[in-house]
């Protein structure tokens, strides 16, 4: 459902950037079909692609536009979470994983290690949480304790009023991601302070285009989602800032990019795995990802990489190339 | 004699033959709830060993996806938040449904009824996905709010409830025009000669004499609205709650599963395991209905000539 939905804007949003690309021409070093080995076309097989809902959007932008030059190769892209991408992955099931999180030291560094999966870490785009209101409930913006307030467990707060008495006292009805979500854990984490801790009658999906829905209907809705899905529906929801103790700062590229936006911004990140890379089609298709990270990412309505962080990309590559090759 | 027991030996054979392909089909439908039940049954034993049955069945807090000690097992938010939503829908479909069969059987010219059954019958087979949306981004927004200026959250009881009567209204209304119209003409003419009126023929005479069949259409219909799922996802919110307010959302057992089953849940863990316990509540339930039902039926049966 999401990801056909996605489609149609999806492909407006190529034609785009691919008719910027061309006047472009030689401006820009590093985009277009020449970057690394994604030119031939002579390309075929499958590459299976699991992991984070945040990343899915991209990667099925990066996806679409990798077919325009290769056609043969078939991509899926599934979007069972971040956690349930890398569960399949270290099963070996997944030639790439995508994540909202680095991979869990603890829990599934372990399980890929024991099924022998080597991989490479490689960012590809930057992500934040938005924090939204129905367009009917004017709130410039809270800071992460009041945020706390509302959302921790055994929250009763019914109204922002209660949390500030400057803020409007409508009745609040409340949307987040469900707990599958990395959306999920990572803003449990760094509002309530332990992930997977939450009030519990807030109405959860695993569909930020839901979420989209119940907050845009609601006059007290409130909810949170990847910034992503709120620059979808901008017109729709109000955005709120957020005060984590260095003044109130508006999720944006910008702030998200160099991580101003506290603390809910963060890396997005793909894993091919080693034995993945070894394969030429799946070699083009991340080498293609890095090289055209910007225009994919503006297509999927993403945040995109700063020069830094896509030489670091560009060289986390090649170590795992190198792997696939040893 | 002997030519007789030839052919009757040959006939045999494909008699049999007949005999048991019949028999197979049958048993495909037997077999195949057998298993539904032993698959629900392996994973059902496993959660009852981690949670009592006591805080399962009295439990008031369902919140079986959280970690810690905010997971919680209580059975109890879900199964009002099922029948709450059924019942909503019911008293939607049981008058629309029963007066519409009435209609059809006892009123309407025959041409009329020839085009308005299938139409009807139709109706029944439109995808709950279309239903719920039509419930999500219409009825919602601009019949619960806009006509009536009720003041609904965006998934909420009402909205999905009065939908979810929509949908069983068909499999009501034509199950029960079945049942008014096999009752036998010689009655409806009996009464009209002893000067009823057409009112008093139709729900005096027809009903009771009926009434076996329509309780049948009434039980189909509960039971298809306590298993209804893609409604009470799309439409009906995703929080089990315990109450009555009509205006917020609940959570039902078939929508639990499905919303869960979704997500990724690890195969063996407990959550794994809630879904097949939810499954096996629901199968009962749905088994003590359909238990219910033939009861009922048996009991008004009123057998003519």
């Amino acid at each position: 459902m999401k990801i056909k939905m996605l489609v149609p804007a999806l492909i407006a949003a190529l034609a785009l950037s691919v008719a910027a690309c061309g006047s472009d021409g030689s401006g820009s070093a590093s985009s277009g079909g020449g970057g690394g080995g994604g030119g031939g076309g002579d390309l075929s097989g499958k590459i299976a692609i699991d992991g984070s809902s945040t990343v899915a959007p991209f990667t099925q932008a990066a996806a679409e536009l990798f077919n325009e030059e290769n056609p043969d190769v078939q991509i899926t892209v599934g979007t069972s979470g971040t956690g349930g991408g890398f569960e399949k992955f270290c099963a070996g099931e997944t030639d790439i994983s995508d994540a909202s999180r680095p991979i869990k030291d603890d829990e599934e560094v372990p399980v890929c290690e024991k099924n022998s999966v080597k991989y490479g870490e490689v960012q590809v785009a930057n992500d934040g949480v938005a924090v939204v209101t129905n367009k009917a409930l004017k709130v410039d913006c809270l800071t992460t304790d009041e945020l706390k307030k509302v959302w921790n467990k055994g929250s009763k707060v019914k109204s922002l009023s209660e949390v500030k008495s400057s803020l409007p006292d409508t009745e609040l009805s409340l949307y987040g991601p469900g707990t599958d979500s990395g959306t999920f854990d990572f803003f449990t984490d760094e509002i309530n302070g332990e992930e997977g801790v939450t009030r519990e009658d807030y109405e959860p999906s695993e569909d930020d285009n839901q979420l989209v829905t119940g907050v845009e209907g609601d006059d007290g809705g409130l909810g949170y989602f990847g910034f992503s899905y709120y620059e979808g529906a901008q017109d729709q929801l109000n955005l709120v800032g957020v005060d984590a103790g260095d003044g109130c700062v508006k999720p944006s590229n910008e702030t998200i990019q160099d991580g101003s936006y506290k603390p809910l911004s963060r890396p997005l990140f793909m894993y091919p795995s080693e034995k993945a890379m070894a394969r030429p089609e799946v070699k083009a298709f991340m080498e293609f990802v890095i090289a055209n990270q910007a225009d994919i990412a503006e297509a999927s309505k993403i945040v995109s990489l700063t020069d830094e962080q896509a030489t670091k990309a560009e060289a986390e590559l090649q170590k795992a190339e190198q792997g696939a090759g040893a | 004699m002997s030519s007789l027991a030839y052919t009757r030996t040959r006939r045999s054979v494909g008699e049999q033959a007949v005999k048991y392909s019949l028999f197979a089909a049958a048993a495909v439908s037997v077999l195949t709830t057998i298993l539904i039940v032993l698959s629900l049954l392996r994973e059902t034993i496993a959660f009852f060993g981690d949670v009592p049955l006591g805080d399962f069945l009295f439990g008031t807090k369902w919140t079986p996806l959280l970690g810690g000690d905010q997971q919680s097992f209580g059975v109890i938010p879900l199964l009002t938040g099922t029948l709450y939503l059924t019942a909503i829908g019911l008293i939607v479909a049981i008058p629309l449904g029963l007066l519409a069969a009435i209609y059809l059987s006892e009123y309407a010219p025959p041409r009329v009824r020839k085009t308005i059954k299938p139409v009807l019958e139709l109706l029944a087979g439109v995808p709950t996905i279309v239903f719920g949306y039509f419930a999500l981004t219409f009825f919602t927004p601009e019949v619960l709010r806009g006509v009536f200026g009720i003041e609904v959250n965006q998934f909420n009881a009402l909205s999905a409830g009065i939908i979810l009567g929509l949908l069983v209204l068909p499999t009501i209304a034509s199950v029960a025009e079945d049942a008014l119209a096999s009752v036998p003409a010689s009655l409806r003419e009996g009464a009209f000669g002893l000067g009823a009126s057409k009112l008093q023929v139709s729900l005096r005479v027809v009903f009771p004499a009926a009434l076996s069949g329509v309780v049948a259409a009434l039980i189909l219909g509960a039971s298809r609205a306590v298993g209804e799922t893609v409604i009470i996802l799309v439409a009906g919110g995703q929080v089990a709650r315990l109450g009555l307010e009509p205006t917020v959302g609940y959570q039902s057992m078939a929508a639990f599963i499905a919303a869960t089953s979704r997500g990724d849940i690890p195969t063996g863990s407990i959550k794994y395991e809630t879904i097949f316990v939810v499954g096996m509540a629901l199968f009962v339930m749905t088994l003590a209905l359909n238990a219910l039902s033939i009861r009922l039926v048996n009991r008004y049966r009123q057998v003519y000539e």
